[in-house]
């Protein structure tokens, strides 16, 4: 019996040999479909703790995740900021995958975690809780970017970072890459291509390459002549001193 | 007179005989009353789905997927390995194992029969579970579309409802639960692999759950032995051994990745099942290897 059983561990070796291409080649094959994403080092394992990490290592990386989700939730809802960040910073290791948790990641900081340090009843200092302030948007920015990082073929984040360029930032020329990025992605929602171009009319020095888009845009239809659209196109026209003969028609609105 | 009985060739292998053998294996393991584990799952399933109800309905329906693949992930695992284990032992305290073999039944047949009997359980107990999850997965998407009927403007409602119904179900749940059975059916082949040499139930489970564990770890293994040139012998012999010996487990480890939105291609998908397969034939002749010379 001893005997077969050391036969029995050379055929396994034998065979793990022999499958050892295949595995590999499978795994490649797997990474580069955007599985097995996870990074499960140290650092993840010392915020989840020992049971955590082992059930993430065994497989079950989604119900480990979901269960700090929820206490992502819970923090949030004590608006205990710091343990919402740690929370989400383990949560995003384990589902990189999971546009949601980045989305919700850089929702809790840029906005809720933001606003509340802005409104900091323990810090008179208007110019510290202004720094905070900015600090946590750029946490959020951050979330937002690993997430892309990510998940560069989804267009849900690129979505939501030039939002949060425009709205926070006020820095347009980004907004408007973000937006443009997520234009060209499919499934894309459809006003990413008109913010992208709403965007780049705010960015100095891009004047005329968004009146050649928001001109694109015009000439496609009705159902693109929006009235933001006719106000920017009006705008950029008077701006850019476009020749009354070559000017598109826009009914008369104020302009922006 | 002297009657004489018709000469009949036995064959040298019968599906009929691993039928017989696989069917009552099946029924011996309902009799265990091993389905009460469904109930756990059930109160699992509704408790969490519950839980969730104060979140998105995105969050919600993402989360309940999450725990509902994960508990039958756990469950047919734990299945497989418990119900495996126990099955040679309970032959041989029962007797029936002799029984059995005393008749012209090959121990291939035997065995064959035995792993079939336990991938039928797991058939059996992962469709009741699919079963509850699709019942809870649907009362939450009609209470999904309720909440959207009745918070949108009649505008919206139709986008509203097709949101919520584009976040329920979906195709990919397919291949999630064709993985989960897979990885169970081939921790239920190795199981019957360490059965056929171990001497104790317990030994045979404990060694399950270790090869389980360095599964999830062999493809770091394997990945720090080819690629890294500065570890001793020592080293790189033990990290050879492991990725030599033990299944790469993280194959099967798709479930977490597809159902946020990750699109595994046919082809791909039939590799991982191929794996799977080559692995569950490649522990069940190993395991007929050494028990055709147990002594019985």
């Amino acid at each position: 019996m001893r005997r077969r059983l050391v036969m029995v561990c050379v055929a396994l070796l034998g065979f793990g040999a022999a499958k050892l291409p295949f595995e590999r080649g499978l795994e490649a094959q797997h990474r580069a479909a955007f599985f097995h994403g996870a990074r499960l080092d140290l650092s993840l394992w010392e915020r989840i703790g020992q049971m955590g990490f082992l059930a993430a290592l065994s497989g079950f990386r989604a119900v480990v995740a979901d269960g700090l989700y929820i206490d992502a939730h819970v923090a949030w809802e004590h608006t205990e900021w710091g343990r919402v960040k740690l929370d989400f910073d383990a949560v995003t290791a384990l589902q990189p995958r999971c546009v949601l948790f980045w989305d919700q990641a850089a929702w809790h900081m840029a906005y809720n975690a933001s606003a509340a340090a802005l409104l900091n009843p323990k810090q008179p200092r208007e110019a510290l809780r202004i720094k905070a302030q900015r600090e946590y948007w750029k946490l959020g920015e951050d979330y937002l970017l690993r997430g892309i990082a990510n998940n560069p073929e989804r267009p849900l984040l690129y979505d939501r970072l030039g939002f949060l360029y425009r709205e926070k930032f006020q820095d347009h020329c980004k907004a408007a890459r973000a937006y443009a990025e997520c234009a060209r992605l499919p499934k894309a929602p459809q006003y990413a291509h008109r913010f992208h171009a709403y965007e780049l009319a705010q960015c100095p020095g891009h004047e005329r390459e968004a009146y050649e888009l928001l001109r694109s845009l015009y000439r496609r239809g009705e159902d693109e002549r929006l009235p933001t659209l006719l106000r920017w196109l009006d705008y950029l026209q008077e701006k850019l001193s476009i020749p009354p003969d070559q000017r598109d028609y826009i009914p008369p609105r104020a302009t922006p | 007179m002297t009657a004489t009985l018709p000469a009949t060739r036995h064959q040298f292998f019968s599906l009929a005989r691993v039928g017989a053998i696989a069917s009552n294996t099946l029924l011996e393991l309902v009799r265990l009353k091993v389905f009460y584990f469904l109930l756990i799952f059930a109160l699992l399933l509704i408790g969490s789905s519950a839980f969730f109800a104060k979140l998105s309905f995105q969050e919600q329906f993402q989360m309940l997927k999450n725990f509902a693949l994960g508990a039958m992930s756990i469950f047919t695992w734990l299945l497989a390995v418990l119900a495996t284990a126990m099955m040679l032992p309970k032959d041989i305290e029962d007797r029936t194992l002799y029984t059995i073999l005393a008749k012209p039944v090959p121990r291939f047949e035997y065995l064959l029969g035995k792993l079939l009997g336990v991938l039928a359980l797991l058939f059996v107990a992962l469709s009741f579970m699919c079963v509850m999850f699709v019942i809870v997965l649907y009362a939450r998407e009609q209470s999904g579309i309720a909440d959207a009927v009745r918070e949108n403007p009649p505008a919206q409602v139709a986008a509203a409802i097709e949101q919520v119904k584009a976040a329920t179900f979906t195709t990919s749940l397919i291949p999630c639960i064709v993985v989960i059975y897979l990885k169970a059916a081939l921790c239920a082949a190795l199981t019957l692999l360490l059965s056929t040499f171990a001497t104790s139930s317990i030994f045979t489970i404990m060694v399950a759950v270790v090869v389980y564990l360095i599964g999830h770890v062999q493809p770091i293994a394997r990945e720090y032995w080819l690629a890294s040139a500065s570890v001793g012998a020592p080293t790189k012999i033990f990290l050879a051994l492991i990725s030599l010996v033990f299944p790469d487990l993280t194959a099967f480890d798709l479930v977490d990745d597809i159902l946020v939105g990750n699109i595994i291609a046919f082809g791909l998908f039939m590799k991982t099942v191929a794996l799977g397969v080559t692995y569950i034939a490649v522990y069940f002749l190993a395991g007929y290897f050494m028990f055709s010379a147990k002594e019985l």
